[in-house]
């Protein structure tokens, strides 16, 4: 439904998608110990390197489906002899749902195995690879609700790249591409918020305060993508005996985020298309994925197999 | 728990005076109808027979489990009776008898029992269909979460109706909103603190359908049970070797069913129906096929949600509010809760 000479591509994939296998695994091993498990619904069929959480659930784990942190710090206050981590995953949409729980002074049986990742610095990244061209950003507006739209204003400046904070639905996604191709037209590159009645400038302070009492910004892998400089968060010192990582001695260890010929990166910077990768349709299935693109039933891969090619309708 | 309460023990799946009691008193009399042959329920022998009108003999057969075992508008006693007579239906078949197996948690109430029995009972009678034959079954505290119920169903059909028979050119129908069993259930589960005036579709279909079979040419039927709408169209398509075309905002939907699936990020259109069909009907008996189900209590808010054509062949394409146009996909399996 969109001009010809509008293309419109997918960003760094869904939070779940993204989710290091490395962190993954960590969770599986921990479930399969005995320890109860929490983390959000769509986490469960991601596989890991061996076992998805579901498949571990199957094998008689403890793995819960959980809506929010607070589940979790719910569990483990019911159950007090069962030691409870959430695996916390997501973007700043979720992080602060798991910041409050933290500095809410949670039970001792309860920890977090920390995965949230920051969406800012991963777009910089993929700005920053070489050969991307992209001519604006449609920035996601559930994450700008924490953030604000203000949070893109560094990345415009440094990439001359107009950025347009979009909402949901149909309407709201058409607005934002509207906006988006006047910048373009007009040879423009700010910022703009085609989803007010949502995200306000500044964004949520109280869920900014929240992050900034719980985490502090590290590194982190993302699947498909690799290691992102201060991309994601852990937490802070003074809570670290709700640090899941250190209440188990849970080591960084090197795990392989980008599997041999794996082109997601290069799929979700419009370097290549689906068929474009070697292993698409072949070592990567919706059912046996390798890489964030094949993960998610919207994932750019995941569409185009169930297509049988480019997705026309 | 209330001391003193009644409960199902191991004695009442043993087969002898403590079940025959059980049987006795709290379920031979709920069911009306006990007979569909010479040797009836009553006659509690090792089989029934039935003495079948003219016409096809269709067969189904279901194991129900659901959590909650009461829930919003229903519960597992009435899907038992619902779920197997809704499958019939939608062969064109009219129910005539069906058998109820019940394994039953020790330590179960037997008020709950009552209760579930109860409901089902309503709708065999309802429907007209007798139970002609059971078994009661005890497992072990915790070896099952309270009670699952099978039945099996037998109904005659004039026609036979099929879910692959679905021809380029015809109209596609719903019997009503889409998808408010499922989430009812998600609803009423303790664990999402959420409060919701939904209740679930559960139903009877075949008096809302008999007549629309009678004086419309239907070419192909399903409920859309598990998977919801997608799965259903999903399997017309592929089994008919059709596309089916759907217009996304003529599907009917409750706000709740709309709210709730938002906020949990669920597809309502792969959410249960448990008293909703999809009918494909000849292009020039639509609007008489429409008629007759908005003359029905149960098919009021029934719609034409689309049609059948030769493009894409096997699939199904949702037009969208603006204009657009996606496949809607097979559902993977059960839908999860999800933040993305």
């Amino acid at each position: 439904m969109l001009p010809d000479k509008v293309t419109v591509l997918e960003g760094p994939g869904c939070p779940v998608c993204v989710t290091s296998t490395v962190e993954l695994d960590q969770a599986v091993r921990l479930a399969t110990q005995g320890v109860a498990v929490c983390t959000f619904g769509d986490m469960m069929r991601v596989p890991g390197t061996e076992l998805t959480l579901d498949q571990a659930r199957s094998q008689g784990a403890p793995v819960h489906t959980v809506l929010s942190a607070a589940d979790a710090v719910e569990l483990a206050r019911r159950s007090p002899g069962q030691e409870v981590v959430f695996f916390a995953v997501g973007f700043e949409t979720t992080a602060p749902g798991t910041a409050a729980v933290l500095v809410d002074d949670p039970p001792d049986n309860f920890s977090v195995l920390c995965s949230h990742k920051l969406i800012p610095p991963a777009v910089e990244y993929l700005l920053d690879m070489p050969g991307t061209e992209l001519d604006g950003l449609l920035a996601p507006g559930h994450v700008s609700t924490v953030i604000g739209a203000k949070a893109y204003v560094d990345l415009v400046r440094r990439h001359q790249v107009p950025v347009v904070v979009g909402g949901f639905e149909p309407l709201d996604v058409l607005y934002a591409l509207v906006l988006l191709v006047r910048q373009m037209a007009d040879g423009e590159a700010k910022v703009e918020n085609a989803y007010p009645r949502a995200v306000a400038w500044e964004g949520n302070g109280q869920a900014q305060e929240l992050m900034r009492r719980a985490f502090h910004v590290c590194d982190a892998s993302w699947r498909g993508i690799g290691e992102i400089p201060a991309s994601g968060l852990s937490l802070r010192t003074e809570l670290s005996q709700w640090d899941a990582a250190m209440k188990y001695e849970i080591q960084g260890e090197q795990g392989q985020e980008v599997a041999p010929g794996c082109r997601c990166a290069d799929v979700l910077v419009a370097r290549a298309v689906p068929a474009d990768c070697p292993l698409f349709g072949v070592g990567c299935t919706p059912l046996s994925p390798v890489g964030p693109c094949m993960v998610g039933a919207e994932g750019a891969c995941a569409v185009w197999y169930r297509h049988g090619e480019r997705p026309v309708v | 728990m209330s001391v003193g309460e009644q409960r199902i023990g191991p004695m009442h799946g043993a087969g002898g005076e403590v079940m025959g009691r059980l049987l006795a008193d709290h379920v031979l009399p709920k069911f009306a109808l006990r007979s569909a042959g010479a040797v009836d329920l009553d006659a509690l022998d090792d089989g029934a027979t039935l003495a079948l009108p003219e016409g096809e003999m269709v067969v189904t057969t279901d194991a129900h489990v659901v959590k909650p075992l009461f829930f919003p508008g229903g519960d597992i006693g009435r899907l038992a009776a619902c779920g197997m007579v809704n499958d019939l239906a939608v062969m064109g078949a009219r129910p005539v008898a069906c058998t109820l197996a019940m394994v039953i948690e020790e330590g179960f109430s037997i008020r709950d029992l009552d209760r579930l029995l109860t409901s089902c009972a309503q709708v065999l009678e309802e429907t007209g269909t007798a139970l002609v034959a059971g078994d009661t079954k005890v497992m072990g505290r915790g070896e099952l979460d309270g009670v699952v119920l099978s039945t099996t169903g037998i109904g005659v059909a004039r026609r036979v109706i099929r879910d692959s028979g679905v021809r380029p050119g015809d109209e596609l129908l719903v019997t009503g909103p889409i998808g408010d069993h499922g989430m009812a259930l998600v609803a009423a589960r303790d664990d999402f603190h959420l409060q919701s005036d939904l209740l679930s579709d559960v139903a009877p279909l075949w008096s809302l359908l008999a007549e629309v079979l009678e004086e419309t040419h239907v070419t192909a039927m399903k409920d859309p049970t598990r998977g919801g709408l997608a799965a259903a169209l999903n399997e017309m398509a592929r089994k008919s070797g059709v596309g089916l075309e759907i217009d996304g905002p003529s599907i009917p939907l409750r706000p709740q069913v709309t709210a709730l699936a938002d906020l949990l990020g669920l597809d309502p259109l792969q959410s249960a129906c448990e008293g909703r069909a999809v009918l494909a009907v000849r292009q020039e008996d639509v609007e008489k096929a429409l008629a007759l189900l908005h003359g029905h209590p149960s098919g009021r808010e029934a719609a034409v949600i689309g049609r059948a054509t030769e493009h894409k062949p096997g699939r199904v394409v949702l037009c969208t509010e603006v204009g657009g146009r996606r496949l809607l996909d097979m559902p993977l399996g059960d839908p999860l809760p999800r933040i993305c």
